[in-house]
């Protein structure tokens, strides 16, 4: 669909707009990469006469950012795998089974959509202290272990199996197991895509829950380990630093978006239904 | 219908499957959400020896609350930061979808420049705008003053203009996300209903406003309800931005939350807090739903 504008008029506004929103991180970046001696001054606050590395060397000298990384992708890829696993196997139940309260479950759970988690954090608190979880990895990972949004989605996608396919593998003697793994979700890539990497980027980035249940850089993810570093005492204005620091913590995962454009958009457009 | 297969194995199997999902849900959302409404008729305070054992106190916590200036003052800024961002955020997302729709040169960089900051981290985008805010030499105020600006230049320090930062910070952040759900919604227009009210003469702001913002209802209100949920949710840039002031100007609803329990140990009421603001995300997430179920039919 296309609104009758002339194709220079529309292209003249893109460039405007597209040069507003890249430029505060690509100020950033330039900040990052210069020389920590030469201070930022009106006039000049672009580009530096030369580019160094610097700011970077000291950023992972001040804060253990290669600790907060393996923090992050442990969190992550511990929530992303219970969430595939009990998600499928909850969404294989429902698809496939006809049992007395099936609806009842099924609305419990999808419940979980409606109450978003983060508004929990208070309850969830004390819950993962009950549990001797505070200030460990498990204990940031757990309460997202089980979601009504990867159930829902997998299900949707087993339902639209075709029914004979699932017959034909039972007559064939497979066991449940073997036929959710190489019938059901051996058809579901795309949800399961879609499953990842909307949950990759919500935890990646989440902030608030993984702060209130840690205390210390062991266990620290990197979006905590960030805020901290900003606000530690001997940093203060110093920019060139700060952007290095925000550099780390956000280019790896930003060039894999990049390189993953079109899946990310489709998890994004699929995770709003959250 | 008969299954294939069925066994007493069967009759246990699906609950068996449903059940981590279940309990998770049940320990993280539904407990929780009882937690707080009983712990919200407690008083109950950490830091003060005669309330660290909960006392029965009924609606105290809630009546407290709304005679409590700091409590209406997060709530003021909750509009205003409600009423700055989310139309402005809709209107630029609309427009930015018709801008992005459809072939023109660049396409491809013109949608990453409008919807790379949807991935970074809030805190990282936060820190970023801290740096681009900065008075002085910030990028900001320099832009600000080409177009004739000469206001105050602190804005994340400056009481009146605090909460704006911070929904600046979320509608860069958020206006490519949104973007995408009317692009979708362009997309699969029915181009035929178009075409014949462009032959009936409708053209421009006509067209928009008669054919195509009516077919695009339903994704209306789907962004209309995400933004308002997203923005009672979104804290992070006050923890980097403001911390909430100065003299809490720009504490929002979940960084009050964050103070009440785990600054000022008032558990009472950090869960009263809890139980307001789930009713509020609950009745945008129930309004959408009904009003969407309404059009359909």
């Amino acid at each position: 669909m296309r609104i009758r504008a002339t194709p220079f008029f529309r292209f003249a506004v893109l460039l405007v707009v597209a040069a507003l929103m890249l430029t505060p991180l690509l100020w950033a970046l330039a900040a990052s990469l210069r020389p920590p001696e030469i201070p930022f001054a009106q006039g000049s606050v672009f580009f530096a006469s030369s580019f160094s590395l610097a700011n970077y060397a000291k950023a992972f000298s001040l804060a253990p950012f290669a600790r907060y990384y393996a923090n992050t992708i442990m969190q992550v890829v511990a929530i992303i795998g219970a969430q595939v696993i009990t998600a499928s196997l909850a969404a294989y139940a429902f698809a496939r089974y006809r049992f007395p309260g099936d609806r009842a479950l099924f609305i419990i759970i999808l419940l979980q959509m409606m109450i978003p988690t983060a508004a929990l954090l208070v309850p969830n608190f004390s819950t993962i202290r009950f549990l001797k979880l505070y200030n460990t990895i498990p204990g940031i990972a757990l309460p997202f272990f089980g979601s009504a949004f990867a159930t829902f989605l997998l299900r949707q996608s087993f339902l639209s199996l075709p029914r004979d396919l699932a017959d034909a593998a039972a007559i064939d003697g497979c066991r449940w197991d073997q036929e959710l793994r190489n019938v059901y979700l051996a058809t579901s890539r795309a949800s399961v895509a879609a499953i990842v990497l909307s949950s990759l980027s919500y935890h990646w980035n989440d902030f608030l829950w993984p702060l209130v249940v840690t205390q210390s850089d062991t266990v620290r993810p990197l979006t905590a380990g960030l805020v901290r570093f900003t606000q530690m005492g001997e940093i203060g204005a110093q920019w060139g630093l700060l952007s290095a620091a925000t550099m780390i913590v956000t280019l790896p995962l930003f060039i894999v978006f990049i390189v993953f454009q079109k899946q990310f958009v489709r998890g994004y457009i699929s995770s709003g239904i959250k | 219908m008969r299954e294939v297969g069925v066994t007493n194995r069967h009759r246990v199997l699906p609950y068996l499957l449903v059940a981590p999902t279940l309990v998770f849900v049940t320990a993280f959302t539904l407990l929780p959400l009882g937690e707080s409404l009983v712990g919200s008729l407690f008083k109950h305070k950490l830091n003060i020896p005669r309330f660290q054992i909960p006392i029965y106190a009924g609606l105290g916590n809630y009546a407290d609350l709304f005679k409590d200036p700091e409590f209406l003052q997060v709530v003021a800024n909750t509009g205003i930061y409600v009423l700055a961002l989310i139309p402005l955020l809709l209107v630029a997302a609309l427009v930015l979808a018709f801008l992005l729709d459809g072939r023109i040169k660049g396409l491809a960089f013109f949608r990453l420049a409008v919807f790379h900051p949807t991935v970074l981290p809030l805190v990282s985008a936060a820190t970023i705008w801290m740096f681009f805010l900065t008075p002085g030499y910030g990028l900001w105020n320099q832009l600000l003053h080409l177009f004739g600006y000469s206001g105050p230049q602190n804005w994340a320090g400056n009481p009146s203009l605090a909460i704006f930062a911070l929904a600046l910070v979320a509608f860069w952040k958020n206006v490519g996300f949104l973007m995408l759900f009317f692009l979708t919604g362009l997309q699969n227009l029915d181009h035929s209903l178009i075409e014949a009210a462009r032959l009936d003469g409708a053209g421009g702001l006509r067209l928009v406003r008669g054919v195509i913002l009516p077919l695009i209802r339903r994704q209306t209100l789907f962004v209309t309800t995400i933004a308002f949920i997203g923005a009672f949710q979104t804290v992070d840039h006050v923890f980097v931005l403001t911390q909430g002031g100065p003299s809490g100007t720009s504490t929002l609803p979940l960084y009050y939350l964050w103070q009440l329990r785990f600054e000022r140990l008032d558990v009472g009421r950090g869960d009263a807090v809890t139980v307001l603001l789930i009713l509020v995300l609950l009745a945008f997430t129930i309004t959408n739903t009904l009003m969407s179920e309404r059009h359909e039919n």
